[in-house]
């Protein structure tokens, strides 16, 4: 395999070597429309779930597995295939950004920002910034929160940024892969009119992590109360978006299942940053302001275990 | 010779003249001719491309010389004296320490790997190994911050001296990004330079968030 990515390398350099030659030559990529195929497939719906169409997201997307729509037509083992996932601009990335920050309500992230263009690059960076920002902004609360203690020596715990990739990168790319899954096989035994594409729940997982970032810089601040009104704030704010996201996906379900697919995704949400804010950040001390006891006598450790 | 003696030729006529090949130029390259000498030609021929393109670092101007003759001899030299000093940091037995020599390595080839997929998938035009030239090159600034981190720790580890650590690594931390950005900003789609610069700007913060919290045992 690396024979072959080195090849692909070396034809890629061959044309980056053309276009450096000629810099005014523009690439151009020409979609093909997908407008059509959508607007016929809405018109063989019931005429009453047309008002959902406009809030819900495309459909199409069913029939091409792991592709989103009919415009990634090159073939998988080309660089062409991967470039056609990082097809967005500046303004578009952090369209979408604020669009997770702040949702709106009512509207569905996917139908509104993505419209068919999952990218890759928002999901892979945000998720790389927010491994080195929680390992970052743990490493510095602890240090502010054991700074002054005699027997503190300050590490800088890099095993924890390992620890930090796994986590936040599985937890991006697993749970919308089991999301996935699990929404294909209901739609074989149900028929619902919203489904999404693998790129799509990956593109909205990835977005949605971006509400972390903030939030754990201001994690350093080394009280309870902050931190957890954090927690819940931030859950609100992204947890909203996934379940504006995904209720048009599993409402004409069973209800039962319907409540409880998005209950879980929510309470993996959850668990992500209550589990982050446990590992990475040390508890705050109590603000007790007395000297350290250099001698511990036994009364004193049965008053502090109690 | 038999067949010969059939070809009527009067008489002997006398073939004489001059014979020149048209010997042009020396090539500039002189390919051909590089086995022939000595050892330290060769070697300071490339010697001195690397230092050609350290000063090109420490003066970053829009040149092409950097782009066009890549070598990746700096970066590794760079990477591996920067692993390196990074080493002999705070290991407890209990808690962990900084990173370790293969960590640091990682860290720098992959990140610029990434950087420059990354950057070739957005539609960049620069080549896979000129772009990890240039990231690798200007760690430089970077490297020489952590030379004055353990010069500045061998005289103390209090709060003065990390405020020095803090200003050196900082202003260097600029530098890098800005050298690497003013390298590449060029070869990129006008309209996605700031999803290309990012990742460059984070990867050049690992660095120095590795640096500077470096504390010696």
């Amino acid at each position: 395999i690396t024979c072959l990515v080195m090849y692909l390398f070396a034809e890629f350099d061959d044309a980056a070597n053309l276009l450096a030659a000629n810099p005014d030559a523009t690439t151009i990529s020409i979609d093909e429309p997908v407008e059509i195929p959508k607007n016929q497939h809405s018109r063989l719906q019931e005429p009453g779930r047309e008002e959902d169409d406009e809030l819900l997201g495309t459909d199409d997307s069913d029939k091409t597995e792991l592709l989103a729509g009919q415009k990634k037509s090159a073939p998988f083992w080309t660089f062409e295939y991967y470039q056609t996932f990082f097809d967005v601009d500046t303004y578009q990335v952090l369209d979408r950004i604020k669009g997770s920050v702040f949702p709106v309500p009512g509207k569905n992230f996917v139908r509104l920002y993505i419209r068919s263009n999952p990218d890759l690059y928002g999901p892979f960076w945000i998720c790389a910034t927010l491994v080195f920002t929680i390992a970052v902004s743990g490493n510095l609360s602890n240090f502010f929160i054991h700074l002054g203690k005699p027997t503190y020596h300050y590490v800088p715990e890099f095993r924890k940024v390992s620890i930090a990739a796994t986590t936040i990168y599985a937890y991006a790319w697993l749970v919308p892969l089991a999301l996935w899954g699990f929404l294909m096989w209901r739609n074989s035994k149900v028929m619902n009119i919203v489904s999404y594409s693998f790129l799509e729940i990956v593109c909205v997982y990835g977005y949605s992590l971006f509400i972390y970032i903030p939030t754990a810089m201001l994690w350093i601040i080394p009280q309870k109360v902050v931190r957890w009104v954090l927690v819940v704030f931030s859950l609100c704010l992204s947890g909203s978006v996934l379940v504006m996201t995904f209720w048009p996906a599993v409402r004409d379900d069973n209800r039962r299942i319907a409540v409880a697919t998005v209950a879980t995704i929510l309470l993996l949400h959850a668990l992500l940053a209550v589990g982050c804010l446990a590992y990475f950040f040390d508890a705050p001390e109590l603000d007790i302001p007395a000297p350290i006891i250099p001698a511990h006598n036994s009364t004193n450790k049965v008053v502090l275990e109690q | 010779f038999p067949g010969l003696a059939d070809v009527s030729i009067s008489q002997d006529i006398p073939v004489e003249g001059e014979i020149t090949v048209p010997v042009g130029s020396h090539s500039p390259d002189e390919d051909y001719s590089t086995l022939d000498e000595p050892v330290k030609d060769t070697i300071m021929r490339d010697l001195k491309a690397v230092g050609k393109k350290f000063v090109h670092v420490m003066y970053p101007r829009k040149s092409s010389a950097l782009l066009r003759d890549w070598d990746l001899w700096g970066p590794l030299v760079l990477c591996v004296s920067l692993a390196l000093m990074l080493q002999g940091g705070s290991a407890d037995s209990k808690d962990d320490g900084g990173p370790q020599f293969a960590e640091v390595f990682v860290i720098i080839w992959f990140g610029a790997v990434v950087i420059t997929l990354n950057s070739k998938l957005l539609g960049g035009t620069i080549s896979f190994f000129q772009s990890l030239c240039v990231l690798g090159y200007c760690v430089m600034p970077l490297t020489v911050a952590m030379l004055v981190c353990r010069l500045v720790l061998l005289a103390g580890a209090g709060t003065v001296s990390f405020i020095i650590r803090l200003i050196v690594v900082g202003a260097m931390f600029g530098w890098s990004t800005l050298a690497s950005t003013a390298f590449l900003a060029d070869s990129q789609p006008p309209n996605r330079k700031a999803l290309v610069v990012y990742p460059i700007f984070l990867f050049y913060f690992v660095i120095s968030w590795m640096i500077l919290t470096f504390t010696p045992q």
